[in-house]
């Protein structure tokens, strides 16, 4: 594989120069912005936005839901890895095309039948209000909508390492008198867990963000099922872009902050 | 020595029985899942659309609303796909082809928009062209409209979308590496034709892969269209927000019989996709070969 800078191919200039301008354009400039509007709050009046109890409640929802949401995936999307890459079964092949369903419907659509499936009185939910608790419109329909709209991140991220391990590895190890849990720990864990943050991050990030999928299914009441996202939408609502655009500068930032250390974490697992 | 082997053996054989049990559980958890999370909700949508029958189905499909949404939808998807197909083409080429500095932080750059939240998208758009924005004055002296219309849908849809067509471009043009392209330089093709004649026929099915996600999610983008849109009945109303506007009007059976339409396009896009995914697997293991 050649990975030198080839001086016969042409196009460099015309395609990174396009590259950078069409990104800068649309996505670098904007979010610019973002951060040039907030900058017109002082550091007081930023705080006192972003320190108000309901943005703090909103807050750590979205980022609990979307963490716990993403734990599951992580255990969800393994097994269902597994299963898809080491085992043929009867009808594998529908499971392993209906894997993307997810990321192919449009979350609106997602959300109005999560909450259909799961309101107290829908066809799952019933039972739910049966042994006394409700899922859709408390924070357990919001972790469900985001386990749903990020369940292949997991599992494709997963699918291809998993598939490159070889066998042998481990009947080898087995041979070699490791019980199975050893084997997990000492073969698969260090060869799957670089792959599987990867896919956590993903989930995690979509979830924090995701907007369609939850507001049907959240009930959206302040303080105790509403959102970041929603939020946004609320204080632009109001016409109170400010408003708006700290918790978007808040959310981008507590965002990227976590995406870092999961990355550190990442390499710290490479290195070891 | 042979107590060592039939040990060995014996330990080997009870992984094995091991494996049994826990390849059976594993298929039913995951069949499981595949029942119980991604069937029950196309089968509700579809049966909460049929509930009063064919005729009011159709009714809430083919009503003028759901016509003008469902061509918005059509339009933005047309014009924000091509857009980031190109982009697509583009980044992945000089970040495959060529080596440079900070190639990292322009591949960061590339996927930045998966994450940032789709109502972040949306909003960046408006404090950027909206009345109380950056350039709305002087948009409105022009009488250019942006925000609450189609451009803004477009803006929006083309932002969540751009890295899903490089993202997958990338990865295939760096395994394939340069020396097809070399060759073709030094057979005397010049630079279109080495890109058509060469470079377009082997990344043909990772295109048209990354252009069915990019698809998928455009059509059916909410958050940052919901922002930008403002709702417009029959004007500026695009599938997934008449989905929303006709649930809210507690008019369930209409909003899931749109929803529906929804359901069938995105099963249509799976498919799609699952067709490209298997010529591209199909054209590894041919260059595997070789």
């Amino acid at each position: 594989m050649s990975r030198r800078t080839s001086p016969v191919i042409p196009g460099f200039g015309l395609t990174l120069g396009y590259t950078l301008v069409y990104l800068s354009l649309l996505v670098l400039i904007p979010l610019g912005a973002m951060f040039v509007h907030a900058a017109q709050l002082t550091w007081a009046e930023f705080w006192a936005i972003i320190s108000a109890p309901r943005v703090v409640a909103a807050l750590k929802l979205s980022f609990a839901t979307a963490f716990v949401a993403a734990i599951i995936n992580g255990i969800i999307g393994t097994l269902l890895a597994w299963a898809l890459v080491r085992y043929s079964f009867p009808g594998r092949k529908v499971i392993e095309a209906m894997i993307d369903l997810p990321f192919a419907l449009p979350t609106a659509v997602a959300g109005i039948a999560l909450t259909a499936l799961y309101a107290p009185s829908g066809l799952v939910g019933q039972f739910a209000t049966e042994l006394g608790f409700k899922i859709a419109y408390t924070p357990i329909g919001i972790t469900l909508a985001l386990t749903f709209v990020t369940l292949p991140f997991v599992v494709r991220t997963l699918q291809p390492v998993l598939a490159d391990i070889p066998r042998e590895v481990e009947e080898v190890a087995a041979c070699l008198g490791a019980k199975p849990l050893q084997v997990f720990r000492y073969v698969l864990l260090p060869a799957l867990l670089p792959a599987w943050l990867t896919g956590f991050s993903l989930a995690f990030a979509r979830g924090v963000g995701e907007y369609g999928s939850v507001i049907f299914i959240a009930g959206n009441m302040p303080m105790k099922t509403e959102i970041l996202p929603l939020l946004i939408m609320v204080k632009l609502d109001q016409y109170d872009y400010t408003g708006a655009t700290a918790i978007g500068v808040l959310m981008l930032v507590v965002s990227f902050i976590l995406l870092l250390l999961i990355n550190l974490l990442q390499r710290q697992i490479a290195k070891s | 020595m042979s107590s060592v082997t039939l040990s060995a053996s014996a330990s080997a054989n009870a992984a094995r029985r091991g494996n049994q049990l826990g390849r059976r559980v594993l298929i039913i958890s995951a069949w499981l899942v595949f029942v119980l999370f991604l069937l029950l909700p196309l089968f509700i949508v579809l049966s909460e659309a049929l509930k009063h029958g064919f005729g009011t189905f159709f009714g809430a499909i083919f009503e003028p609303d759901a016509i003008s949404a469902l061509k918005l939808t059509l339009l933005a998807v047309g014009i924000s796909v091509p857009l980031n197909l190109v982009f697509g083409v583009a980044a992945a080429w000089c970040v495959s082809k060529y080596a440079f500095r900070g190639k990292s932080i322009l591949v960061t750059l590339i996927d930045l928009p998966f994450s940032v939240s789709p109502v972040i998208a949306g909003l960046i758009y408006v404090l950027l062209f909206g009345a109380q924005g950056f350039i709305g004055p002087w948009l409105r002296e022009h009488d250019i409209q942006i925000i609450f219309a189609l451009p803004g849908i477009v803006l929006a849809t083309v932002f969540v979308t751009v890295p899903f067509v490089a993202r997958e471009l990338i990865p295939l043009m760096q395994q394939q590496g340069t020396q097809e392209e070399e060759a073709a330089r030094l057979l005397g093709a010049n630079g279109w034709q080495m890109f058509w004649h060469v470079t377009l026929p082997n990344i043909k099915w990772g295109l048209i892969y990354g252009v069915v996600l990019c698809t998928a999610r455009a059509m059916g983008e909410f958050g940052a269209v919901s922002v930008v849109s403002g709702h417009i009945r029959g004007y500026t109303n695009t599938l997934p927000l008449h989905v929303e506007i006709l649930y809210n009007e507690y008019n369930h059976v209409a909003a899931f019989s749109v929803a529906s339409l929804l359901l069938l396009l995105a099963v249509f896009i799976l498919l799609l996709k699952q067709w490209s995914e298997s010529r591209i697997n199909r054209l590894k293991a041919s260059a595997g070969e070789e």
